[in-house]
């Protein structure tokens, strides 16, 4: 499974350190109380147990029920709720695989923009420049606004009839009526710019931090060995990359594929239900119209996509690792 | 970490004509794109002082030719459906409670996988950082009748308790603790002091920059979730900003002045934290991606 994949990937610098911290453990611990590690876990485990572990398992219990919020009886259906989900024609099966297209299409348009522009923004601000710090916080401040505002914000923005956007289109001389937030394709471009200006700083910061724990004497070396500019990056910077690379991919398609908060206030699922996202979708079945088993069912074939994403990830890297 | 290390172009810069063109054109792209990057949120500033006609006229106006406070005097009325001031306390609320429960349960949790000894540590660290990766949607709807369980739905408490426990905060905070030298501990341990005295006088005031990182980046993610609380919060007193933003975009439309004052309401918290604690927020997301 990919969770233990990716723990592993996770904690893969501990093992040295555990195995001193377990030598000299066993010498404090002579004569101290063997409760007081359980005593420091107690309150995490609490809140832990209560409200991630149970609700995994308790959240396929009830996608095996016909399970309505507001009716008495919920009668156990066993694996029809997914069932219903893979048949063609059922009440649920149109409107959730349309909602995971929506997705789709999303992520499949976001995520290549946001791995690339930032890794050409951190390899141009890892240059040594004067101010870095200064355009490394601009370019991340979007980042710290919650999904509420760039959504508001940006559907302001994004009016078709008076939106900032349209007009300064209508001042280069383009067209100044274009219908963002109602018409495809435009709509993808109003979900999809917002994003990148929300997100873009995130994986900038991660992209800068990676570049400077490549070691100063690779490009050194490289240099000495009359590598180009376009080589170093090639032979050194993308290799030694690799772990971060692969970090921002996974991150940025699973926070893709969660969105929620920019279809929400800027299309809001239009025009029709057609950008109206998974997360939107099974929320709105289970939450608003209560129809719990059926949505539970939903969220666990959504997460099963994207663990199968996520495990082609790291298959991709490490195949090119060999 | 970024401010740390050395710049990788140590070259002094523009040391022939060529680069110093070169370094000209990079710096004028830099500032062009910040000032697209700040764009918007300067709009969202000037719209939330304009009179409504102003505010969607075209040609567009930077500086409101006609200033009112007319946007924030409508959000700032707590009788209405739409109480902004009570939901900027309500979320201050929810985020500083948030915060507090997340350092109060981690922080020890931590400690104890960092360096105690007991039976089923490592499979409770491997269940823990395994749910990093489990997708939150399946969550929702069971911890929603848990919640509701608890009789906490519509209630702050909703919005507080169920996400504290982040594998993410606990990863971090371990990472920490291991890289501790131990003599100190060992040290107290033979001046007789047991674990929480060593753990509240010696541990903690030496993680004051790992524990910021973890305060301030709970703080936000707490501050701008959207989707739990828009659906286990319903009454108008009840709510947090950032459901009341949409709940205000909903009730007022095209009245751009009023939506944005709530947009920089909901900003302006986050942007002082921002300012201040850039360092730790920073320093947290790089660290969870270069070492996590």
């Amino acid at each position: 499974m990919t969770t233990g994949q990716i723990g592993q990937a996770g904690t893969a610098p501990p093992p040295p350190a555990e195995k001193a911290a377990r030598r000299s453990d066993s010498g404090d611990f002579i004569g101290s109380n063997p409760l007081t590690p359980y005593v420091f876990m107690a309150p995490y485990l609490v809140l832990f147990v209560i409200f991630v572990l149970a609700p995994v398992v308790y959240g396929f219990w009830i996608s095996l029920h016909n399970y309505d919020y507001l009716l008495p009886g919920k009668p156990w259906v066993g694996l029809q709720n997914y069932v219903d989900l893979f048949t063609p024609g059922s009440t649920t099966s149109g409107p959730f695989w349309n909602s995971m297209e929506a997705t789709g299409i999303f992520t499949l348009l976001s995520v290549p923009l946001l791995v690339v522009i930032p890794l050409l923004l951190a390899l141009i601000l890892n240059q040594g420049f004067r101010g870095r710090t200064f355009f490394r916080a601009a370019y991340f401040a979007p980042y710290v606004l919650g999904v509420a505002v760039v959504g508001v914000l940006w559907r302001f923005l994004l009016d078709p009839n008076v939106g900032a956007v349209n007009f300064y289109l209508g001042q280069l001389g383009l067209r100044d009526d274009i219908p963002w937030t109602t018409a495809k394709p435009w709509v993808w471009a109003a979900l999809v710019g917002p994003t990148l200006w929300w997100t873009l700083g995130f994986n900038t910061v991660i992209y800068l931090a990676g570049l400077q724990d490549i070691p100063r004497d690779l490009y050194d070396a490289a240099a000495v060995d009359g590598a180009n500019r376009w080589q170093r990056f090639l032979n050194v910077t993308l290799p030694g990359l690799r772990p971060v690379l692969l970090f921002v991919v996974v991150v940025t398609v699973l926070l893709s594929a969660n969105v929620f908060g920019q279809p929400l206030l800027i299309t809001q699922g239009a025009p029709g239900e057609e950008t109206t996202s998974a997360i939107m979708y099974i929320a709105e079945t289970g939450l608003r119209q209560f129809t719990m088993g059926s949505a539970a069912a939903m969220s666990y074939v959504l997460a099963l996509f994207l663990m199968l994403v996520s495990i082609a990830n790291f298959a991709f890297f490490r195949q090119r690792e060999e | 970490m970024a401010q740390a290390t050395a710049p990788v172009d140590v070259k002094p810069a523009g040391s022939s004509p060529r680069q110093r063109v070169k370094l000209i054109l990079s710096y004028l792209a830099l500032i062009l794109l910040t000032l697209v990057f700040a764009a918007p949120l300067l709009w969202m500033l000037s719209t939330s002082f304009k009179t409504n006609p102003e505010a969607i006229r075209w040609p567009l106006t930077w500086i409101p030719r006609e200033f009112t406070l007319q946007g924030y005097s409508e959000i700032f009325n707590t009788t209405s459906q739409t109480p902004v001031l009570r939901w900027l306390i309500n979320s201050l609320i929810s985020a500083f409670a948030h915060t507090a429960l997340v350092l109060a349960t981690a922080a020890p949790a931590a400690y104890a996988l960092a360096r105690m000894h007991f039976r089923g540590k490592r499979i409770m660290f491997a269940i823990i950082i395994s749910t990093l990766f489990i997708p939150h949607i399946i969550l929702i709807i069971p911890n929603y009748l848990i919640v509701d369980m608890f009789g906490w739905l519509d209630t702050l408490l909703a919005v507080i308790v169920p996400s504290v426990p982040t594998a993410l905060y606990l990863f971090l905070l371990r990472q920490f603790f291991v890289s501790l030298p131990r003599e100190l501990e060992e040290a107290a341990l033979l001046d007789g002091a047991n674990r929480y005295q060593i753990f509240l006088r010696i541990i903690l005031p030496l993680s004051k920059a790992p524990l910021a990182t973890v305060a301030v980046l709970s703080f936000l993610q707490n501050w701008n979730d959207l989707l739990w609380p828009v659906y286990v919060l319903f009454s108008p007193q009840n709510l947090t900003l950032q459901p009341g933003l949409g709940r205000l975009q909903g009730a007022y439309e095209t009245e751009y002045p009023i939506i944005m004052a709530g947009g920089v309401l909901a900003s302006i918290p986050v942007l002082i934290v921002f300012i201040f604690a850039q360092r730790y927020i920073i320093e947290g997301i790089s660290r969870s991606g270069v070492k996590g």
